[in-house]
């Protein structure tokens, strides 16, 4: 058994992210594309399947920070689910204990909420690689998991809490208008927009390099003078920090937080999405939550047995089709073109 | 004295049906280097199976007392899912440990509904059977025999994978395949079959655990996945791979757990995971990490 600090991923099969594919010009149309169709949904499809959709933004912002940990960095983390749980909680106790009814101070707040359990979980977490990074990090989902479930009197245990809608930058509040389906789903839209914008920053700049240094020879990183714990702990911090504003958008859209957010299967999931639409590309974490709820949706209508449909596709992605969606469809583009 | 007692051996009985499950993870992990989450939902299947398989006995009318092998011989049976799920895994022995254990994940997602669709999500219980062996009085506490027989069963396959893995030829292969799987094969083992019975043996182990629980309680929807998370705190604190360090942290959970529930059950899952992380932060690797098998 090598030790489990020095164990290098080595998967020699699998491409990681390195922004080359498509060209750079057809991938900013189809981005702008994508974010125009994301507009006109709720002028086009009904009111359930844009409630439906209302945890895609939450689940694309958090797998663009779990990614950053998984594609861009090599680290699985099989407790991401607990930031989803610390952002939400944060925005539910702010709001029923707090009194506070303001969104962007609600993101703010909660942002920092995450930080704070983040950074004791990630000086111990990022000591260690493969799996003992993903179990270390599963311990700590489920301290949080057991946190919520058994202290009644916090968290209201398995019942959990009811989520009030925030009033939107200052002046949009529940008043007249259908909230869900209308402001707080552009303000969402918008939120993913920027995250997005700032984690393309991230990732194509000197430190999302040096983090894809780390993730393919660490040893070649450290001889060459990079803090590799350290570099690692930033990518779990951003990847939290993305984790919890997913959690203060999932309790409002919901309406509702509860402790299985973060329980160990949750965090299962949002690594199957991330895998389902492609570790290996920037966008395929976004593809990956909507092809999940939408599928979900779909095969649960169909089948009551669901789980049992989805555990077959993450085994046939697993085995065949390790760069998920997006890898098939650049493989098939790159067909077409030639 | 009475309580001391029954606190000793209720500890003993959780840290029994753990070590069996853990057992399951760690052979598995040590020679095939595959983290099964999925040891969770061969222990639910275990328990469904068992109690299933007892109850249809016992209508038949076979004696009652002979329920404790019906249980053994119902864990020993779903050994057959071993291979078929060792072969799912095959394609993914090489590759990084993110996907396997994904790939194991997608088989707790598969069996957590397959499950559902045999016995659907009433609980199952074989009633009072467990009763037929009466009771004991230990200084003082009112202990079931079964809960004795379970604590021994547990002891006697513990010693019994002790010298397997230690004093037999198979037991070296098997070490030396943990250790290095190509030197091995490069010496004539057939490694492909060895998988497939250190996967079933791993397989049988998990579901007799299960099958064992079954008559102290009743079988849940949820039990495996919650089971899976207690047997890891158990390989994490004993040290992944090791068989000595499945025993010694089936005993630490095990009556940590049973401790927090006589005193302050809203605390048993947070002082295991507190147990778990403090392990890791001193001894990454566990109290027995390193070992192989």
């Amino acid at each position: 058994m090598s030790t489990p600090t020095e164990r290098t991923t080595g998967s020699t099969e699998v491409k990681h992210p390195d922004g080359k594919g498509i060209g750079l010009w057809l991938k900013l149309a189809l981005v702008l594309l994508g974010i125009v169709l994301l507009a006109l949904l709720p002028q086009v499809l009904s009111r359930y399947y844009i409630i439906l959709m209302m945890p895609f933004f939450a689940y694309s912002i958090a797998l663009l920070g779990l990614n950053l940990l998984f594609g861009y960095t090599g680290l699985i983390s099989f407790g991401h689910a607990l930031f989803i749980g610390v952002g939400a909680y944060s925005a539910a106790f702010l709001m029923r204990d707090g009194g506070l009814e303001y969104m962007e101070p609600l993101i703010l707040l909660s942002l920092l909420g995450a930080v704070i359990v983040a950074v004791p979980v990630g000086l111990l977490a990022v000591r260690y690689i493969g799996i003992y990074f993903g179990l270390l990090t599963l311990a700590f989902g489920m301290l949080f998991y057991s946190f919520l479930l058994k202290f009644y009197s916090i968290t209201s245990g398995d019942q959990g809490i009811r989520v009030e809608k925030p009033i939107l930058l200052g002046f949009i509040d529940t008043t007249g208008i259908d909230y869900l389906t209308g402001p707080f789903y552009y303000y969402c839209l918008g939120l993913l927009v920027v995250m997005a914008l700032v984690m393309w920053r991230i990732v194509k700049s000197p430190f999302g390099l040096t983090l894809r240094c780390v993730r393919d020879n660490s040893v070649k990183a450290e001889s060459l003078g990079i803090g590799v714990y350290r570099y690692r702990f930033y990518a779990f911090l951003i990847s939290a920090i993305y984790g919890g504003v997913a959690g203060v958008i999932l309790a409002v859209s919901v309406g509702q937080v509860d402790p299985t957010m973060s329980y160990w299967t949750s965090s299962g999931n949002l690594v199957f999405m991330t895998l389902l639409g492609g570790f290996t590309s920037f966008f395929g974490p976004i593809v990956g939550a909507g092809a999940f709820i939408l599928l979900q949706d779909q095969v649960m209508s169909l089948w009551e047995y669901w789980r049992l449909v989805f555990g077959a596709i993450l085994a046939l992605i697993v085995i065949f089709a390790p760069s998920g969606l997006m890898g098939l469809l650049t493989m098939g583009w790159k067909k077409v073109v030639r | 004295m009475g309580d001391v007692v029954s606190i000793l051996m209720s500890g003993l009985f959780s840290a029994a049906i753990l070590f069996l499950v853990a057992a399951g993870l760690q052979l598995v992990f040590g020679v095939m280097k595959i983290f099964n989450l999925a040891v969770g939902s061969f222990y639910a299947l275990g328990a469904f199976f068992g109690a299933t398989l007892v109850n249809w006995a016992v209508g038949e009318g076979l004696p009652q007392p002979l329920f404790f092998f019906g249980l053994l011989i119902a864990g020993i049976l779903l050994g057959v899912i071993g291979p078929v799920i060792e072969r799912l895994l095959r394609p993914i022995y090489d590759r990084d440990e993110a996907f396997q254990l994904l790939l194991t994940f997608a088989i707790v997602l598969m069996l957590e509904d397959i499950t559902m669709m045999i016995w659907g999500s009433q609980p199952r219980s074989t009633g009072s059977l467990y009763l037929v062996y009466g009771t004991v009085n230990l200084l003082g506490a009112t202990v079931p025999v079964y809960n004795l027989f379970v604590i021994a069963a547990a002891g006697t396959i513990a010693v019994g994978i002790g010298l397997l893995l230690s004093r037999t030829a198979f037991g070296r292969v098997l070490r030396a395949a943990a250790d290095k799987r190509e030197m091995v094969q490069s010496l004539g083992v057939n490694t492909r079959r060895l998988y497939v019975i250190v996967f079933s043996l791993g397989v049988v182990l998990s579901t007799i655990g299960g099958a064992l629980v079954i008559p102290v309680t009743a079988t849940m929807s949820e039990m495996g996945v919650e089971l899976i998370v207690e047997a890891f705190a158990v390989v994490v604190i004993g040290g992944l791979g090791s068989m000595r360090g499945a025993l010694v942290g089936a005993l630490v959970v095990g009556y940590v757990t049973t401790l927090s529930i006589n005193y302050y059950p809203p605390i048993e899952m947070l002082v295991i995971y507190l147990v778990v992380i403090v392990v890791l932060v001193i001894k990454p690797r566990g109290l027995f990490g390193g070992e192989t098998a």
